[in-house]
């Protein structure tokens, strides 16, 4: 096994000055909360509009208050024009894939914990890693920054698919100018995450504490140490494909462009592109990606159920196993995107199988989760309540995903709100559950002060039930052949589903209303919660080892030696604890078990 | 508060079957020779995925009730099989699934995809453009007339840019709605005039992107006569949700007919 | 436990050697004064090239497959000769390797030998001029194609082209950066080997890379 002496690299002494201290930071724990706080400024950015968005498809008449005024020419009378509910639904989905479920779970939790939790001092390069958040965030001003331009941001979804994305404004409202600063943003962003995985992999591989085997490495760990590799050679796909794209509208190549396009009566001057070739290099990014939103939460997941069921999952080899192999399939499948994109109907065959068989490891996970719940002794908090959340909803929009697989059904569901339902169940619910788990979980190690229970668990169960509201119908609107990206529904085989839609949104704002109570929570907690202590979960990894926060080199001058696995719980401690830090150099006294 | 959990997440479960199980929302009545085996295929999925989701939710909700509440009297237990038995478990159940749907899915698609064309199929061919669509028929030559991009001209309802010195083009028809005859093959061409969008008809359980630069043909067969809407599912730009067409099948003299009145229209 | 300390050796004759900064608070391993940099008793996170290289294989695989794709996509790839100064810069970028190598190996001679004297820098200036040289050499060739009317939008082979020897000049200027940061440290002597070799392995996958694209173009185009 590996075993290696991590001290820290070039070590920098504790900053002095408030630009040094909280702007720009060396400090993995400063760069995690300033992509925490990234995500969150993103999240209810992408909520807001989702909001606006579902306001006008259930009413699409109506005049939104303050719309007028904040975009007189996109909600002229404070009604959404057909463009402009487009460039917001674009850029919802834009800000909510990239900023926050590849920065939250991944990014900032990864940045903070990641060091703390092998054992290290910080990361390998501090200052690659500081370059990393202020890049994303760089890419996130460029991003918003469409809004503010001549006819707005882009209109063509966050998948963008060429033509509409490449040929220009002529194409549609936020085609020129928009297109090419999303476009921009998003090659930027994949710079900034590269950036950060030249210092996740290195910290997991290079500068694990002494005893801190791979086999002894926190589930978290793992989760991002895959996510890594995914978010590698993922974004290093994508990256090329939007300065492609780029060269398309500012250089004349023709790229994704073919011969003899005619838009809004004029011949476009490009030819021989290909409009696959994009959609092929976007997807083969685009699936990793979504799993690199959800992997990050499964690990999250899996520690606190852990922490809070009071006994190690029934094993911890086969779920790193399932997560590894989650990954490695995630290249495989990203042609059912595609199924009737016009490729070889063989390839779609071809792509359903590895899609359907990456069921297995998902559901192995969810049966070993729900097998380590048995017997267990479930401590119910709100971090725990999220984390049980997340696998109702990992099951729900893990199922629909069955349809989904199979071509001929897709012919059906491809494009519809079954689609859109099955998304927002994995991402926008489970995932943002691993998150929110996550800010319950590690709020005291974070900041040094508890959050409040009583809100947390209202926040849970409003959020629980709200979202399941605004998200169950898209799946009978899908069945029904409610076709999605639409803003306002004028087919007659449609129009007696408006009612659900109406539905949908008034759950939406009242769920959405409901995140102010979480906001509320992490401001009041933030600076007058009740002090946290060390280990105020009982939890057994090396982040609980240290303060709350953890002092600058995360340590305090001691460097942990590990003797245990990760997760010695349930076991009878000298001190009358049930459980075991992997540091502490007590021998671990199994206690007796159900026999069965 | 854990046995309320559980209640709860069983109570969300049974009432998300409920529209399923009494098919309060579906999609169009199938009108199509494809369409059974893809309902079907649909059907078999919803069984076995509602199965899944039910009984995921409803172990979930068990453990959730028999779990919480126990301290440090009670033993820590390990599920029976272990997480060997729960490998075993998915790849049983799972991997069956998998891989029975997985091969009558291909047949389904092979049926809707690698059937060979029928020899009486009638070509008809739809162009999507920015925001509607046209349908063209080959007329008597059964020649579709080249398209030349530089004569296109909407004004003058040129929407193929047809060139009138084509012979091929002079007898072409080209029309706003589309009509077929029931019970015939139709072999479908599918042309976009400027950027990606798809064809969607739920009746007839058909649904192909168009490819720009790339004119690809599908093909099916309509059994009941009536009017269907095709709708565009690929975003293509801010008229999307209004881009839409219909598509009449009607009886065999009825459909003669309508081409002769729409011939002479051109 | 604490922090790994050398003992200090007597450098009566040598000139002083530098710090780091950092507030006398900083983690400073103490170099062998008989060395020209760091001794590294610590892993330093090395296997971030391997992470960096494999970014940049992914990336040049998408535009492989985007090339072959667009290739077959239509018929109007233009074949035409690459610029003869291609294949002169490839022999620059590859002596560039070798004396990079030759600076990499007198450093590294350095840790265990005795022998003070020339600490081979000359071969690490001679790889900047030739990376230098080699850049100059690809603007050359981009200006030759200008002037023979092949510009990034005249056609699809020209276009991948340009994108394809432009995206390997910019990663190999940030290789430049990296050699002229390795010899600041060194002229310091706060040169670490781990550094040196992390910067080493880009520059000759770097080579490498310019190979592979090399036989590419030739291939394609």
């Amino acid at each position: 096994m590996h075993d290696t002496h991590a001290h820290a690299t070039e070590h920098h002494g504790p900053p002095r000055t408030f630009i040094r201290k909280y702007i720009f930071s060396t400090d993995h724990k400063v760069i995690g909360k300033q992509y925490l706080g990234l995500g969150l400024f993103a999240v209810f950015v992408g909520m807001g509009l989702s909001w606006l968005m579902r306001l006008h498809l259930g009413w699409g008449n109506l005049a939104i208050p303050g719309m007028a005024w904040l975009s007189p020419n996109g909600a002229p009378g404070g009604v959404l024009t057909p463009e402009y509910y487009l460039q917001l639904m674009t850029m919802h989905g834009t800000i909510m894939v990239f900023f926050v479920l590849t920065v939250a779970p991944f990014a900032a939790f990864g940045n903070f914990f990641l060091p703390i939790q092998v054992g290290a001092e910080d990361m390998p390069f501090p200052h690659i890693n500081m370059m990393s958040f202020w890049v994303a965030f760089v890419a996130f001003c460029i991003l918003f920054s469409s809004f503010f331009f001549s006819d707005g941001p882009a209109l063509s979804g966050w998948t963008a698919y060429a033509p509409l994305s490449t040929v220009g404004a002529i194409a549609g409202p936020g085609q020129g100018l928009g297109q090419v600063l999303w476009l921009s943003s998003i090659a930027v962003f994949c710079v900034s995450q590269l950036l950060g995985g030249l210092n996740f992999i290195p910290t997991t591989l290079d500068l694990r504490a002494k005893g801190m085997t791979f086999s002894r490495m926190p589930l978290t760990v793992w989760a991002w140490f895959i996510t890594s590799t995914m978010a590698l050679t993922a974004f290093a796909v994508l990256m090329p494909a939007c300065i492609l794209a780029i060269l398309d509208h500012v250089a004349g190549t023709s790229f994704f462009v073919p011969s003899n396009l005619v838009v809004s009566g004029q011949l476009i001057p490009h030819s021989g592109g290909s409009t696959l070739l994009w959609q092929h290099l976007f997807w083969f990014f685009g699936h990793p990606e979504v799993y690199i939103a959800i992997v990050p939460s499964m690990g999250i997941v899996s520690q606190i159920l852990i922490t809070f069921m009071r006994r190690p999952l029934l094993s911890y080899k086969v779920v790193i196993g399932c997560m590894v192999s989650i990954g490695f399939l995630s290249y495989m499948v990203y042609g059912h995107h595609m199924f009737v994109s016009g490729m070889n109907p063989v390839s779609s065959i071809i792509f359903s199988f590895p899609t359907l068989i990456i069921t297995i490891p998902a559901t192995i996970l969810v049966l070993i989760w729900l097998g380590s719940l048995y017997k267990s002794r479930l401590r119910i908090t709100t971090p725990s309540l999220f984390a049980l959340g997340f696998i109702s909803m990992f099951i729900t929009g893990g199922v629909t995903g069955f349809f989904l697989a199979q071509p001929p059904i897709d012919i059906m569901l491809h494009a519809t709100y079954f689609v859109v339902g099955h998304f927002h169940f994995v991402m926008a619910l489970a995932a943002i559950f691993g998150i929110l788990g996550g800010t319950y979980f590690w709020f005291p190690k974070m900041f040094g002060r508890m959050m409040d229970e009583r809100l947390g668990k209202l926040h849970f169960w409003l959020t629980f039930v709200g979202a399941y509201c605004i998200f169950m119908p898209f799946h009978y609107l899908g069945l029904a052949g409610n076709v999605r990206r639409y803003q306002a529904f004028v087919d007659d085989y449609t129009v007696h589903l408006l009612p659900i839609h109406r539905f949908s949104t008034v759950a939406a704002l009242f769920t959405g209303a409901v995140q102010l109570i979480f906001l509320y929570n992490l401001i009041h907690s933030r600076f007058w919660g009740e002090k946290a202590t060390d280990n105020p979960w009982e939890s057994t990894t090396l982040e609980w080892s240290t303060s709350s926060p953890p002092p600058y080199d995360n340590f305090g001058g001691r460097h942990p030696i590990v003797y245990h696995d990760p997760y010695q719980l349930g076991i009878q401690s000298v001190s009358g604890a049930d459980y075991i830090m992997q540091d502490s150099p007590e021998e671990v006294r199994p206690e007796p078990t159900e026999t069965h | 508060m854990a046995k309320l959990l559980a209640v709860t997440i069983v109570i969300i479960a049974a009432l998300s079957a409920v529209p399923i199980v009494r098919h309060t929302w579906e999609p169009p009545t199938d009108v199509s020779k494809n369409g059974p085996a893809i309902d079907h295929q649909i059907d078999e999925t919803m069984t076995e995925a509602g199965i899944c989701f039910l009984a995921g939710q409803v172990v979930l909700a068990f453990m959730i009730w028999t779990a919480a509440g126990r301290g440090r009297e009670h033993k820590i237990g390990w599920l029976p099989g272990g997480a060997l038995g729960m490998v075993i478990l998915a790849f049983l159940i799972v991997g069956t699934e998998v891989i029975v749907l997985g091969a009558v899915s291909s047949k389904v698609w092979a049926q809707a995809y690698f059937a060979r064309l029928g020899a009486g199929a009638i070509p008809v061919e739809v162009q999507a453009e920015q925001f509607a669509f046209y349908f063209r028929y080959p007329g008597p030559d059964g020649i579709f007339g080249p398209i030349h991009p530089d004569l296109i001209n909407d004004a003058t309802e040129n929407f193929y840019g047809l060139d009138p010195r084509d012979q091929a083009s002079a007898d072409d028809i080209v029309t706003a709605e589309m009509a077929i005859p029931v019970n015939r093959e139709i072999q479908l061409i599918m042309h976009s005039r400027d950027l990606g969008h798809s064809f969607y008809v739920p009746a007839l359980r058909i649904q192909q992107d168009f490819v720009p630069g790339l004119d690809l043909s599908v093909h099916f067969t309509a059994d009941k006569i009536g009017r269907y809407e095709i709708v565009c599912t690929q975003l293509c730009g801010l008229g999307h949700y209004n881009m839409k067409a219909y598509l009449d099948v009607m009886s065999e003299p009825d459909y003669d007919a309508w081409l002769k009145k729409e011939a002479a229209l051109q | 436990m604490g922090i790994i300390v050398e003992d200090a050796v007597k450098t009566a004759h040598r000139p002083e050697f530098g710090r780091s900064g950092g507030n006398g608070s900083r983690h400073i391993i103490p170099r062998d004064a008989r060395s020209l940099g760091l001794r590294e008793s610590h892993p330093s996170g090395s296997s971030a090239i391997w992470v960096g290289i494999a970014a940049i294989i992914m990336m040049f695989a998408a535009l492989t497959s985007a090339l072959v794709v667009r290739q077959g996509a239509s018929m109007d790839w233009h074949h035409f000769d690459l610029p003869n100064i291609l294949y002169f810069n490839t022999a620059v970028l590859l002596a560039s390797s070798i004396t990079l190598e030759m600076f990499a190996r007198r450093f590294r001679q350095r840790w265990s030998s005795p022998v003070l004297g020339d600490s081979g820098s000359p071969w690490l200036y001679a790889t900047l001029v030739l990376g230098a040289m080699f850049v100059a050499g690809q603007y050359l060739a981009w200006h030759q194609l200008n002037s023979e009317g092949l510009y990034m939008a005249s056609n699809p082979s020209h276009s991948f082209f340009y994108v394809l020897t432009g995206g390997h000049v910019l990663h190999l200027l940030g290789g430049l950066i990296a050699l002229v940061y390795v010899t600041a440290k060194l002229k310091r002597f706060t040169l670490r080997q781990s550094t040196l070799s992390m910067a080493t392995k880009y520059w000759h996958f770097m080579d490498l890379l310019w190979l592979y694209l090399l036989g590419l173009l030739w291939l394609k185009m």
